[in-house]
């Protein structure tokens, strides 16, 4: 290995190609591009040489050996411990899904409401569907937002998902009752 | 990797109850562990203690493992979550790959291996000087890839990466693993 070689931006792209090429991830169009650049260019015939040694001696290196006792002693803690139930057994993917489908149409209603709200006919001229200026937050009305008929039918199929969910919990919550009586 | 049975038939052993079976897995993956560990705890003593807590935890989840990917793979994202949660507790500072003062502070805390590393000549050694010098980060990245033998999809599971971010991380530590080798060890590289 060369000591006094500095590692240049140009190098950093030879060296990024180089290791590809040794690791062997390179496409295979790539690797002839190397093949013939090895072969013709003595400034990435060395370097490649470079890499090639350290990447070998990094392969040879051994790993690092804990002391002898060290399963005996993994061991005797485990005696200490039980195997934890998997995560899956005591997480509802039902629950998971309700409160997925909960938000998904929380998204969506607000998504219908806005668009039936857009004056779409204003929009031939190429500006906005509806007028920004007017548009003061301060002086929005909204209790007769909640008269609307989408708002209604929303509302409605949130109540009936949260009755749902609050349902299962409590049959949930009785069955492990029964269990422990 | 290992004669003998699978992981997959150990677990499910060890799942039934056998729970004795389990040593046959810490003896096959504690030297990984432990080489793991060790890249970021830099002391033997913290490297068992974390080793033997990496070992439990993986006992203690054992059920959670799907086996949709390799044993090692489940093994060695534990041995990342727990070694990061030892260094915090440590209040060591992991510090970005970019972070050029990473590379001050590793010469300075390698100064003390300037004296002991003209009496390592054996290859095997002088690699796992050099790898010592490294931050964690390229250490672990560098261990994975070389000693365990994982591929980059596997290591950029293990790290939460990218594959093409995993691949530049380990691009750039084998960059600076050769910084280190020329810097300690250029003698002994020649005369190998």
């Amino acid at each position: 290995m060369n000591a006094n070689m500095n590692t240049s931006l140009n190098d950093d792209g030879m060296e990024g190609r180089l290791w590809e090429y040794i690791d062997g991830s390179g496409s295979l169009e790539e690797r002839s591009v190397i093949e013939k650049l090895l072969a013709d260019n003595q400034q990435w015939k060395e370097k490649y040489r470079e890499l090639l040694e350290l990447h070998q001696l990094v392969q040879v290196s051994s790993l690092e050996e804990p002391s002898m006792r060290f399963t005996k002693n993994v061991m005797e803690e485990i005696a200490k411990y039980h195997i934890a139930p998997a995560t899956r057994t005591y997480i509802d993917k039902k629950i998971i899904r309700g409160i997925g489908i909960f938000f998904i149409t929380l998204i969506v209603g607000f998504l219908i409401y806005g668009f039936s709200q857009i004056n779409w006919q204003s929009s031939a001229d190429n500006s906005l569907p509806f007028d920004v200026s007017k548009v003061d937050l301060g002086k929005v009305d909204f209790t007769k937002f909640f008269n609307n008929t989408y708002i209604n039918i929303f509302m409605g199929i949130n109540v009936v998902l949260g009755l749902m969910l609050l349902d299962r919990y409590l049959a949930s919550k009785r069955k492990q009752l029964h269990r422990e009586a | 990797m290992s004669t003998g049975p699978s992981d997959s038939e150990i677990i499910s052993l060890v799942l039934k109850g056998d729970h004795n079976a389990y040593a046959t897995l810490v003896d096959r993956y504690k030297s990984y562990v432990f080489t793991l560990t060790l890249r970021f705890t830099k002391n033997r003593e913290d490297a068992e203690e974390v080793s033997q807590d990496i070992f439990i935890k993986a006992y203690r989840s054992l059920a959670d493992f799907k086996g949709t990917a390799k044993f090692s793979t489940w093994l060695y994202t534990i041995v990342n979550t727990t070694c990061i949660t030892f260094l915090r507790k440590k209040r060591l500072e992991v510090k970005s790959l970019d972070d050029e003062k990473t590379f001050e502070v590793a010469d300075s805390q390698d100064s003390g291996f300037r004296a002991n590393v003209v009496e390592q000549k054996s290859r095997q050694n002088m690699v796992n000087q050099a790898i010592a010098m490294l931050n964690p980060d390229d250490a672990e990245i560098i261990t994975l890839f070389y000693k365990n033998e994982q591929s980059l999809e596997e290591i950029s599971h293990i790290l939460g990466l990218e594959v093409n971010a995993a691949k530049v991380r380990l691009h750039r530590a084998r960059g600076r693993l050769k910084e280190k080798m020329e810097k300690y060890f250029s003698e002994e590289v020649r005369n190998l």
